[in-house]
């Protein structure tokens, strides 16, 4: 039976602007709906290689000084003198803008990264056939990933636990290589991504520690020993609470 | 002190007021510019307008409303009121029967689909270039600079049903755009 699902309704669920029960009976939907699930992959890929069209052009530093004069505090300069009551008020005033400005960069960044994981996950969780290695056995898995990442990793042992194992396969966060782990919870699916902490020019993923909700994913995320994990999926927090235990356990 | 001296003080802190709070969306609102004209020379007439206006307006601008969306709607009208801006809107008819779209999925391979794997970014970049202006304003300011469709409503003074239906109208666009491009690539 042909799909009949609204295509305006998927762009809207990844724009993250449809409520939440329509969010849940959609991602419902997409387990069970190859084409709409193609199609969340197409339409992922799109906004992922559109992204960096935000700094395709950047203002010259001249032209940034010709606005800044022509708004800023020319007067100030010319009656400084008679302004001297004002250089405390501005200068507590600015401490706090730049305090708001870099706060506002730190979670823009790590909001950026938290967009990026989560694309991942939703691209795994559309994707028919998402995994390169496909495996219940972390004897299997973890060695998969040795020489096509950079780094290495344990996984816990799986079995008799309530979760599954179902494969892994090498993906780019912030442009490095990472390792996703994918783990079946119940009919839940729940990302794992590991990527190195610090690139060769030594820049720090920001993150805050703890679970957090996005884009109504639970997400967990912690560094251990230059790694930084991500543990992602609609699973209960208790769940990726645990699992994201179990791999702290064996990564100490 | 005089009332007169007490409103250029007044008006002291509300030039520094503003430049803390617009400076930052510098970079942003410049790159949405280049992208909305083609040419960096329009675009540097087009910011500088925009903060002049707003500079100007800033005193009418109530605080915990946003300034970015404010600051967005402004460079779009003082675009569209430009001479590029006049010749896009001749140019640029744009059937925009504002109902909702009830375009199902499609269920092929389409062409573009493959395009939009390869994540070819060359190709996706000349193709949000060719598009009309409405169809390339609405995909860069929720995609690009990733507002929501609430603070695209009020960029667009536009109901945020009518960004709705307006998006999904413009990516259409844009991947049967691509999808033209791929054929030519073929040929």
């Amino acid at each position: 039976m042909p799909c009949t699902q609204d295509r305006a309704m998927l762009e809207a669920y990844l724009d993250s602007e449809i409520a939440e029960d329509q969010e849940r009976a959609l991602q419902q939907h997409l387990r069970t709906c190859p084409d709409c699930a193609a199609e969340i992959a197409a339409m992922v890929s799109l906004r992922r290689t559109m992204r960096p069209a935000a700094s395709r052009f950047m203002p010259s530093d001249k032209f940034r000084q010709k606005v800044r004069s022509q708004i800023g505090t020319q007067i100030s300069m010319r009656r400084g003198l008679r302004m001297n009551w004002l250089w405390p008020v501005t200068t507590a005033m600015l401490a706090v803008m730049i305090v708001a400005v870099v706060w506002t960069r730190q979670s823009a960044l790590r909001s950026e990264t938290f967009r990026e994981v989560t694309d991942l996950h939703i691209s795994d969780l559309a994707s028919a056939n998402p995994y390169d290695v496909v495996s219940s056995d972390r004897h299997t898995v973890k060695p998969w990933f040795q020489g096509r990442i950079p780094f290495a990793f344990n996984l816990p042992e799986f079995g008799g636990s309530e979760f599954t194992l179902l494969g892994g396969r090498v993906v780019y966060v912030h442009q490095q290589p990472a390792a996703q782990v994918v783990v079946a919870a119940g009919r839940h699916r729940i990302s794992v991504l590991i990527v190195q902490e610090s690139s060769a020019t030594g820049t720090v993923i920001p993150l805050s520690e703890g679970v957090a909700v996005r884009d109504s994913f639970n997400v967990e995320t912690w560094g251990r020993n230059g790694l930084r994990f991500y543990v992602i999926g609609d699973a209960d927090q208790g769940a990726i609470h645990r699992l994201a235990g179990a791999l702290q356990g064996v990564n100490g | 002190m005089n009332s007169r001296w007490v409103a250029a003080r007044k008006e002291e802190m509300n030039r520094a007021f503003f430049e803390q709070l617009a400076m930052p969306l510098f970079d942003q609102l410049y790159n949405h510019a280049c992208w909305l004209t083609g040419h960096r020379a329009d675009a540097e007439d087009l910011v500088q307008e925009t903060y002049a206006k707003a500079l100007k307006g800033f005193a009418s601008f109530s605080e915990g409303t946003n300034l970015r969306a404010w600051m967005f709607r402004i460079l779009r009208n003082t675009f569209l009121n430009s001479r590029s801006g006049l010749a896009a809107q001749m140019t640029d008819f744009l059937e925009d029967c504002e109902g909702s779209v009830e375009e199902a999925v499609s269920h092929e391979i389409t062409p573009e689909r493959i395009l939009i794997r390869t994540e070819n970014q060359e190709a996706i970049f000349a193709a949000l270039e060719s598009l009309p202006v409405p169809h390339r304003e609405v995909i860069l300011l929720c995609d690009v600079d990733e507002m929501s469709y609430r603070e695209i409503a009020h960029v667009l003074d536009v109901p945020v049903g009518t960004v709705m239906s307006r998006l999904s109208r413009a990516r259409a666009s844009l991947r049967s755009a691509l999808g033209a491009k791929l054929k030519e690539e073929v040929k």
